[in-house]
């Protein structure tokens, strides 16, 4: 039992001792104190069992796959082809052939908006998306838009960073094509009602792509619950490597989409006059691909799943309601995104100090926090602020870190005061 | 306060608390940016905190470049206020000679000079070497 969190044992149930051995960069000193990490929307860190198995993957076996008969190859191939399983029992899909890899949800929301929409858009149809999209769930519809003709509508949302499912349901009409929704804000870390979307949006049949960026590491992720058409989510958000991510897609659909990027390992026959492409999964991962990012990517996942995605759960909601409180009681500071369902991430402002400031002290004070605009421009318009300043948790936070953030941000106070 | 009064006032200080605590008040103490300059030409672009910077130049030769700058984070625009101090009135060739990476090192804010930071203050800085080098390429095409 660790007396530096008082949920060891409580409501989640994990060890956060056993946890926090398992990450060697968080035990490092930043300018003289003990590293707090608070920046896992931007990017999680790796515990070992991931970044043995990518070093893994390097020493012992580690050759491109799909193509030789050698046997370095063939284990590569067989490693690689296993994480399609893990994933496929992550997002609980129907099976693994359903399971793109990609580089992450940019590449994945990239891919659906030129093999999925592009081919079914024309002019006057629209993209419905919320006003709380990250960029990537933004400009891949407006380059589309800009190329057809086609209209990017968003659905705003409430001062406290909440959706009306009646604005929802207004703005779905005969010219959507498709509705893409973020999962978990990474902004206000709003839980967006995403079954209830998805209901709305297949009365009309319209079909739904769920940016899983934010929700795949903090929750409990049933594809087939939610609904959806498609998922996307990075596998350096759910402790793997970077450069490694799904998009995962309803068979049929993949189906009848054609390839976007050509190249080697995506076809069946290729001569100059044409080739044929390959089946879906394959048909969408056109040259050689991040394999030991790939193969990190499933260690991760298999790393969370055995955890238990309902103890991270409930662990990090108790972090994120403990942050709630203590730094809603700060006087001067604000919270930005106060929705009832909320998950991994807390925005705040403060009348003396511009974020940029906030970040600065804090990384003095060895605590590691996102300042900007986090990708989400337009969120940052709709409160009229440049930018927020944002700590964002992850399994291995603790009630002590929100302590540490407190004490620096009442730092920032003391040093901004007039 | 002289460039070398800070270097000793920011020596003395071996709290990065008290460091910053008077760099925030040199930002605050500098002087008033004039509203209709704060326009995109000015703007330095940045990722987390903007910075405004206009140059006057002064006829003479060789000239003087007097900046005047702001910023919307108070600690970059205490960061701003050392640049102007190493920077402002200086001629072209004194500010291609400033060893500003060395400057920052001593004050014990080299951190902040880091080209992977994406703030405006960086290209700040770029800006008005930008600048310098102009001017001491239109001065050696006169001669």
């Amino acid at each position: 039992m660790s007396q530096a969190d008082p949920v060891v044992g409580g409501v989640s149930g994990l060890d956060l001792e056993h946890i926090r051995a398992q990450f060697p960069i968080l035990h490092q000193e930043i300018n003289g104190k003990p590293l707090v990490y608070l920046d896992n929307g931007a990017t999680a860190q790796k515990p070992e069992v991931v970044i043995d198995a990518v070093s893994d993957c390097y020493r012992s076996y580690y050759a491109n796959i799909h193509r030789g008969v050698h046997d370095l190859s063939q284990r590569s191939t067989t490693a690689f082809e296993a994480v399609r399983g893990t994933v496929q029992r992550f997002l609980n899909a129907a099976s693994e052939e359903e399971v793109v890899f990609t580089r992450g949800t940019t590449e994945g929301i990239n891919l659906v908006a030129n093999s999925f929409v592009r081919p079914r858009l024309q002019a006057g149809d629209e993209i419905l998306v919320t006003g709380m999209e990250h960029h990537s769930n933004i400009v891949p519809w407006q380059l589309l838009c800009e190329a057809t003709g086609a209209k990017l509508v968003a659905v705003p949302f409430s001062d406290a960073g909440e959706l009306d499912l009646d604005d929802v349901a207004a703005r779905i009409n005969e010219r959507t094509k498709l509705v893409s929704v973020i999962h978990v804000s990474n902004a206000l870390g709003t839980i967006n009602p995403v079954e209830e979307i998805v209901r709305l949006a297949h009365e009309r049949d319209v079909p739904v792509l769920v940016d899983g960026a934010q929700s795949a590491p903090h929750m409990p992720v049933d594809v087939q619950a939610l609904g959806c058409d498609f998922y996307v989510f990075s596998g350096h958000k759910t402790y793997g490597p970077s450069g490694a991510g799904v998009l995962w897609g309803r068979y049929a659909l993949l189906e009848s989409m054609p390839p976007w990027h050509g190249g080697g390992d995506m076809i069946k026959t290729v001569s100059f006059e044409r080739s044929e492409f390959a089946e879906p999964p394959q048909r969408f991962e056109a040259g050689t691909p991040n394999i030991a990012g790939v193969i990190g990517m499933g260690a991760g996942l298999e790393w969370l799943m055995d955890l238990g995605r309902d103890r991270v759960a409930a662990h990090e909601a108790d972090v994120l309601a403990y942050a709630h409180e203590q730094v809603g009681a700060m006087d001067g500071v604000r919270i930005i995104g106060t929705a009832r369902r909320k998950a991994a991430a807390l925005s705040f402002v403060m009348d003396e100090a511009h974020p940029h400031d906030i970040g600065t002290i804090l990384d003095n004070d060895g605590v590691a926090i996102r300042s900007g605009h986090h990708c989400a421009q337009p969120v940052m318009q709709r409160y009229g602020i440049p930018a927020t300043a944002r700590a964002s948790f992850g399994v291995y936070n603790t009630r002590a870190d929100v302590d540490r953030l407190v004490a620096s941000i009442d730092k920032v106070r003391r040093l901004f005061a007039r | 306060m002289e460039l070398q009064d800070l270097v000793d006032t920011f020596e003395f200080l071996d709290d990065w608390e008290d460091r910053y605590r008077l760099l925030i008040d040199m930002g605050r103490e500098l002087p008033e940016f004039p509203d209709e300059a704060r326009i995109e030409d000015n703007r330095v672009d940045g990722c987390t905190s903007n910075v405004w910077l206009i140059t006057d130049v002064e006829d003479g030769d060789p000239p003087r470049l007097h900046f005047r700058a702001d910023s919307d984070a108070f600690i970059v625009k205490g960061l701003v206020a050392v640049l102007l101090k190493a920077y402002s009135g200086r001629t072209p060739q004194e500010i291609q000679d400033t060893d500003i990476e060395g400057l920052f090192d001593q004050l014990g804010l080299g951190k902040q000079l880091t080209p992977n930071r994406r703030d405006g203050f960086f290209a700040m800085v770029r800006r008005i070497h930008g600048l310098a080098d102009e001017y001491s390429t239109a001065r050696a095409a006169h001669a």
